[in-house]
């Protein structure tokens, strides 16, 4: 340890102590008789400050040691291996995603006899996980493919939820009528944000989207007689499968009664599953077959440079029109499915936190990559499960951990981008840092 | 609706705007030396309400002090510990990304936002803070009949405040070694770097400057409620990041005249407008602030951006 290393540690210490004495170390409560008083906790700013002193230490230690400086953007070492785990990561995670909800039911194969592995937990994680896969996707288009900073995607997810909820509680259609509708309505809505922003670039239209999606969340939490305010619309109509209900009764009419099998509560989730699972494939289909398209090109050319774009006879408005209305279907697709599987919306589940979620699943994932968007959902939201008995400090621990990725790995997990058209025909991935973006 | 009423309405509507203004100084500020939307600056403002509020506590349970000498020395407390934190948020998440491509710093920011709310949950505790008032009374100043406008002693503070700091701020940028080096960084950072300026130690110290306004907006808006929570950074920060908007964002003046029109604003809103209408009040700032971008994107006092290819 050099003098100067411990010199400067020292500093970092004491501007820890400066930072959590006032705040960790002393906590205002309200005293029983009403009125604030302070209640001091100064092991805690202790302990928080020796932390402090650590870190900068080891820090100092690690970066002597290191001979890039830590703002290098040279590829590291673990970008080769990382890309061949890439080519096999898809189909593997397809498989094992497809395979999950199997592992919830004991087989019986004559020799074999394979019990029960997952349990209804695992697969509402799944169920989770997919969702966000597919609001990643959806979201992907937009921020990814097009380069527009959307930070009120949950606007979309909204739409789609109360959309199915007020159509299916009002007049009783159907799932699978509604969810077209849903994505529609979202779309509409998405056009209805779209057009105003089109002159808008880079932070301003992320905030514009902010500011809609704070909108939507005040009106759906204000227009009690739409949509009951807080309290949210409860009661929404299950899906069922082709018109057969997930009901236990196992009378006529229902799956298991079709199908003449025992009626078991697991059908039902394993059917939401597979529906989700359904649907963030279609979103994963339509997303990469666009790409190959005039318009998912003109979508990435939009995102690399707006005047190039302009310059080269490209239509900007119906580029970013569209963009904006095919990422949010998918967002209503999704909020359809939401509603459906929760029975229940409320405005407690649209709001600014969830939109900065799916957007940091974007953007660790690296943009524009469709498979880093599925491991950073699965990473992000099986990591939330993990820390669930934390509470509040798990979000703490998400907006750290944001910090941290965006300081250490800018462009997310899956760095690289293979060009969609190559002159010579041969496909080689480029780094990140390579292509512009943001700028649209 | 009587001209009493409005004239209080008019006295609230300044006093509040002169808060959002205060903020929206360090969104500009930071908006015109890096390009970067600092969005954890309502965070920050969060921040120096919570300190002020704890100076305050600690003031009145150790010294016994209280009234206008315990705000005097709690307000530079909050600033200096507030300015601290702008500096630390700053060097740990902004300044590893510079040059980084353009979103980076965004993202970074919005993570830093959810970190410092969530932080202040954790520690604070979730529940509202309220506060007994810090100064009582007022002054009379119009009588319309029966009816009395006063001016409380708690307006009469945040107006002289917030006029206060916003004098030394122009002195600051106008007239010493620094303001000039922070007026070269927003014109050129290159530029002023070639020429000799530790544009590091320029952004930092305008990230430390814009914490330490909104310590101050803190502490006013800790008057003016007289309750706090952990939340209150967030929709704060979103109405005077829409002022610096209005006002032309990179311009000081434009922040403080579009905090005052948004003051104004949700002050009228709240006063007038019918009575299922009133909720809606912040839905009418963020309207603003998209109608802005659409129609008047250099705001009110800022300059065109070219963009030159």
């Amino acid at each position: 340890m050099s003098p100067a290393a411990l010199k400067d540690a020292a500093l970092t210490a004491l501007v820890a102590l400066a930072l959590f004495a006032p705040l960790v170390g002393l906590r205002t409560d309200v005293a029983p008789a009403g009125g604030l008083y302070l209640r001091q906790r100064w092991d805690d700013v202790a302990i928080l400050v020796a932390l402090a002193f650590a870190a900068r230490l080891a820090l100092l230690a690690w970066r002597g040691q290191r001979r890039l400086p830590t703002a290098s953007t040279a590829p590291g070492w673990w970008e080769a291996p990382l890309r061949r785990l890439g080519a096999l990561a898809a189909p593997l995670l397809l498989a094992v995603a497809v395979l999950l909800p199997l592992g919830a039911f004991s087989w019986d194969l004559g020799a074999f006899a394979i019990p029960a592995v997952t349990g209804r937990y695992e697969l509402d994680l799944g169920i989770l996980v997919l969702t966000y896969v597919m609001l990643g996707w959806g979201l992907n288009i937009v921020v990814g493919l097009a380069g527009l900073l959307d930070l009120g995607y949950v606007a979309f997810y909204a739409v789609g939820a109360y959309s199915y909820a007020l159509l299916a509680t009002h007049f009783g259609w159907s799932f699978w009528l509604c969810l077209p509708l849903a994505g529609i309505l979202a779309a509409f809505w998405g056009v209805l944000l779209g057009f105003p922003v089109l002159r808008l670039r880079g932070d301003y239209l992320a905030i514009v989207t902010l500011a809609f999606g704070e909108i939507i969340r005040i009106l759906l939490v204000n227009w009690v007689s739409l949509t009951g305010g807080p309290n949210g619309i409860g009661g929404i109509p299950r899906p069922t499968f082709f018109g057969l209900t997930f009901s236990l009764s196992g009378g006529p009419g229902t799956f298991a009664g079709f199908f003449g099998i025992e009626p078991d509560p697991s059908h039902r989730v394993v059917f939401l599953y597979y529906l989700i699972l359904g649907l963030a494939l279609l979103t994963n289909w339509v997303s990469i077959r666009l790409r190959r398209q005039p318009l998912g090109r003109a979508w990435e050319a939009l995102r690399e440079d707006e005047i190039a774009c302009r310059a080269l006879g490209i239509n900007i408005t119906v580029t970013k029109l569209t963009a904006f209305a095919i990422g949010a279907m998918f967002g209503g697709f999704a909020g359809a499915f939401f509603a459906t599987r929760q029975a229940f919306v409320s405005p407690e589940s649209f709001t600014f936190i969830e939109s900065a979620i799916i957007l940091a699943i974007v953007v660790l994932g690296g943009m524009g990559s469709q498979i880093g968007v599925a491991v950073a959902a699965l990473v992000m939201i099986g990591g939330f499960e993990l820390f669930r008995d934390l509470q509040e400090w798990r979000m703490l621990v998400f907006g750290a951990a944001m910090v941290a990725i965006m300081v250490l790995r800018p462009r997310g997990l899956v760095a690289s981008r293979t060009p969609t058209v190559t002159l010579t025909g041969r496909k080689r991935a480029i780094s990140g840092e390579l292509v512009g973006e943001g700028h649209g | 609706m009587s001209a009493s009423y409005a004239l209080q309405q008019l006295i609230n509507g300044i006093s509040l705007g002169m808060i959002y203004g205060l903020i929206a100084v360090g969104y500009t500020m930071v908006y015109g030396i890096i390009g970067m939307i600092n969005f954890a600056h309502g965070d920050i403002f969060m921040i120096g309400a919570f300190v002020s509020l704890i100076a305050l506590l600690l003031l009145g349970a150790g010294a016994g002090l209280e009234g206008p000498a315990a705000l005097l020395l709690a307000l530079p407390f909050a600033m200096a510990i507030t300015a601290l934190h702008g500096w630390t948020v700053e060097r740990i998440a902004y300044r590893p990304l510079r040059g980084s491509f353009r979103l980076a710093p965004l993202i970074s920011a919005i993570g830093m936002s959810i970190l410092l709310q969530n932080y202040v949950q954790v520690s604070q505790g979730a529940r509202v803070k309220p506060i007994e008032p810090v100064l009582a009374g007022g002054i009379e100043i119009a009588r319309f009949g029966e009816e009395v406008v006063t001016l409380s002693w708690i307006r009469i503070t945040i107006v002289l405040t917030t006029l206060c700091a916003l004098a030394a701020l122009t002195w600051l940028v106008t007239r010493t070694p620094l303001g000039r080096a922070m007026r070269a960084c927003e014109q050129d950072l290159k530029m002023a770097a070639l020429l000799g300026i530790d544009t590091d130690r320029t952004i930092s110290l305008t990230f430390v400057i814009g914490a330490a306004l909104a310590a101050v907006a803190g502490a006013m808006y800790l008057l003016f409620y007289g309750v706090i929570d952990f939340f209150i950074g967030f929709v704060a920060g979103v109405k005077a990041f829409t002022a610096a908007v209005l006002g032309g964002i990179g311009s000081l003046p434009g922040a403080v005249l579009g905090g005052l029109l948004i003051g104004l604003i949700e002050t009228a809103w709240q006063a007038y407008a019918p009575q299922h209408l009133t909720p809606y009040k912040d839905v009418a700032a963020f309207s603003i602030l998209a109608l802005t971008l659409i129609f008047l994107p250099t705001g009110l006092l800022g300059r065109a951006e070219v963009e030159k290819v």
